[in-house]
């Protein structure tokens, strides 16, 4: 159209441009301050952390007798402190940590499509793929920092109710408190396994939508399907690939002998969820046309 | 380059020398939503150094053009080179010499213009952290942002979230800014300030390409244009080059209107135009002298002649037609 005698310039010196140590550092840092920041996401962590306190000035204030219903933990709060962290963990896990998880973790991706920012942190330009792993650690930091906070406070005001003499086991055996702190490091680890797959599978839900709400509650509706469908033993071993049904297997870790093959086989379904679910996810945001 | 681009009396100076290699070069760029085809073969040439003024009316396919620009889709045929690197094969090195306003700006609504800017370098592998603070507040004062850096991105004006968005785009020293209606929502000092700002990155050499409906903002500032419709890309070149294949008239001031008329019409002039003392006629491939002559020569006073061009916003009208449709 134009009488310009047009010739693509050279190469351009842009691949000589000098590269900054620490540049994944810089990128989670800015990360971990928008999701550690967000009053929305405070708030579910002011939450979490006061269900242990909740649970403690109630047991304390009304100590059950032995056979009066609950979950067996509860007995076994007024022995030791220590209780307190598993108990406050055992009620979270089914609800208050999956909703966290699904806020966080649904909002990932959806919301940077939502706010429109996705287009222009990915014209910085970032690569899909280190996007996709940013947002994942700050997302998994703060799932991690939701599971320390319950069971750290839980512990706290377990110590100051109830005393930090030797912890006794679900099967009756005594061990020393030191041990009984492992235990409790394991149960978190467990429990953060255990979130893992369903963080996957949020993530997964959040490259697939521009509407956050959408990726949060179809997370916590999978999660409900997936109680209600374990409850029916009509199903028999189909059961056991729905995600939450070994959640709570590490119930065996506060018996005095644990075998470490069947924990692992526990967390077998978490972990498997996890890579297709973060495969899916990193499929679909490198390949998808960002529209929004 | 023949046509030499006249600069407006206040600044786009435009060197014949300069425009020898593209900035952005597209082959049969086609990309389709479903059976609607979006962006239908376009080529597009956007020569380095050049204000690239790209036109189109609604849904013209000048947006979907961009995005396929910048790697954030891909096409269903054709190629896209920026800065001499395929995209999407070579974004992530390529964009980092280029700065962009897609669609309006776009940051998070709790965090301030400021942390919004830190943000978007944060992620920018290619630069220096230390300089992170300075360079952010440099775009901000650019743009002049400053009283405002501390502010909540949400409680921003209009006005204000269009220029952090162009002050993202100025984070670093670019060599293209893909501005897409960079004076969306601008007062009208907003506006000229967003056009001096335009002028002064073209004098540095950055390569600007910016979309706009406001083709008298366009006229001003871009060297060259380009204009869409209906996701073809109808016309594109200097300034001067495609007004000059729009359709020039002539304009004749005289006291014996029929005589000129006949005496055009023996050229093979259409007029299109007749008023009390004057002649609007098609021009045609003649020369002014030339009608002149004829003119004269047949005995007609002339009073005046002048060749009129049309205003962009006139050629636009005339590509892309009247109506207030969108075209699909």
């Amino acid at each position: 159209m134009s009488s310009v005698d047009t010739v693509l310039a050279p190469g351009v010196d842009i691949a000589t441009a000098p590269r900054y140590h620490g540049v994944l550092a810089r990128q989670l840092r800015s990360e971990l301050r928008l999701v550690f920041r967000r009053r929305r996401n405070v708030a579910m962590l002011i939450v979490l952390g006061a269900v242990p306190i909740f649970i403690g000035t109630a047991v304390k204030l009304a100590t059950p007798r032995p056979g009066d219903g609950g979950p067996a933990f509860i007995g076994q709060l007024t022995n030791n402190g220590l209780f307190l962290a598993f108990t406050a963990l055992t009620i979270c896990l089914p609800v208050f940590l999956p909703l966290a998880v699904a806020v966080v973790c649904g909002d990932a991706i959806a919301g940077e499509a939502n706010t429109g920012t996705l287009r222009y942190l990915l014209t910085v330009p970032v690569s899909r793929t280190r996007l996709l792993v940013v947002k994942g650690l700050g997302a998994l930091a703060y799932m991690a920092a939701a599971i320390a906070l319950v069971a750290v406070v839980g512990m706290l005001t377990g110590l100051a109710l109830f005393g930090s003499h030797g912890v006794t086991l679900l099967s009756g055996d005594t061990i020393p408190f030191a041990s009984g702190l492992g235990r409790a490091v394991g149960v978190a680890i467990f429990v953060f396994v255990d979130l893992l797959g369903l963080a996957a599978l949020a993530f997964f839900l959040s490259t697939l939508t521009e509407v956050p709400i959408g990726a949060m509650a179809g997370t916590v509706a999978l999660v409900i399907a997936f109680a209600v469908l374990d409850s029916v033993p009509q199903l028999g071993s189909f059961r056991g690939i729905l995600l939450t049904h070994h959640w709570l297997d590490f119930g065996d870790l506060l018996r005095s002998s644990y075998s470490i093959t069947s924990l692992a086989h526990s967390l077998l379904v978490p972990v498997a969820y996890t890579a297709i679910f973060g495969s899916a996810a990193w499929a679909r945001l490198t390949s998808a046309d960002i529209t929004s | 380059m023949t046509a030499v681009v006249t600069a407006p009396d206040d600044g786009a100076v435009a060197q014949p020398a300069q425009f020898t290699s593209l900035a952005i070069k597209t082959v049969g760029l086609t990309r389709r939503f479903g059976n609607h085809v979006a962006v239908n073969g376009v080529d597009l040439e956007v020569p380095r150094g050049s204000v690239f003024g790209f036109l189109g009316p609604n849904g013209s396919g000048k947006t979907t053009t961009i995005r396929l620009l910048l790697g954030l889709m891909s096409p269903h045929a054709g190629s896209v080179e920026v800065l001499g690197g395929a995209i999407p094969a070579r974004a992530a090195e390529v964009l980092t010499g280029v700065g962009t306003l897609v669609e309006g700006p776009a940051f998070h609504p709790y965090l301030s213009g400021r942390d919004n800017l830190r943000r978007l370098d944060a992620f920018d592998a290619s630069t220096d952290p230390r300089t992170s603070n300075r360079r952010v507040a440099l775009a901000l004062d650019r743009v002049g942002l400053t009283a405002a850096a501390r502010k909540n991105y949400r409680r921003y004006s209009l006005g204000m979230k269009q220029r952090l968005g162009i002050a993202a785009a100025l984070l670093r020293p670019r060599e293209l800014l893909i501005l897409d209606e960079p004076t969306n929502g601008l007062d009208p000092q907003g506006t000229r300030e967003v056009r001096t700002l335009i002028r002064e990155l073209a004098a540095d050499g950055t390569t600007v390409l910016v979309s706009s409906h406001l083709l008298a903002e366009i006229e001003q500032v871009a060297t060259h244009v380009g204009i869409m419709s209906a996701g073809r890309l109808l016309r594109q070149g200097s300034l001067a080059d495609v007004l000059q294949n729009a359709n020039t008239q002539l304009r004749v001031e005289t006291t014996q209107p029929d005589d000129a008329l006949r005496v055009l019409g023996s050229l093979g002039l259409e007029v299109s135009e007749q008023g009390p003392g004057y002649l609007l006629a098609g021009m045609r491939e003649l020369t002014a002298d030339r009608v002149n002559a004829a003119l004269v020569n047949a005995g007609v006073p002339v009073h005046g002649l002048r060749v009129e061009r049309p205003a962009l916003e006139d050629f636009f009208v005339q590509l892309t037609g009247e109506g207030f449709d969108v075209v699909r």
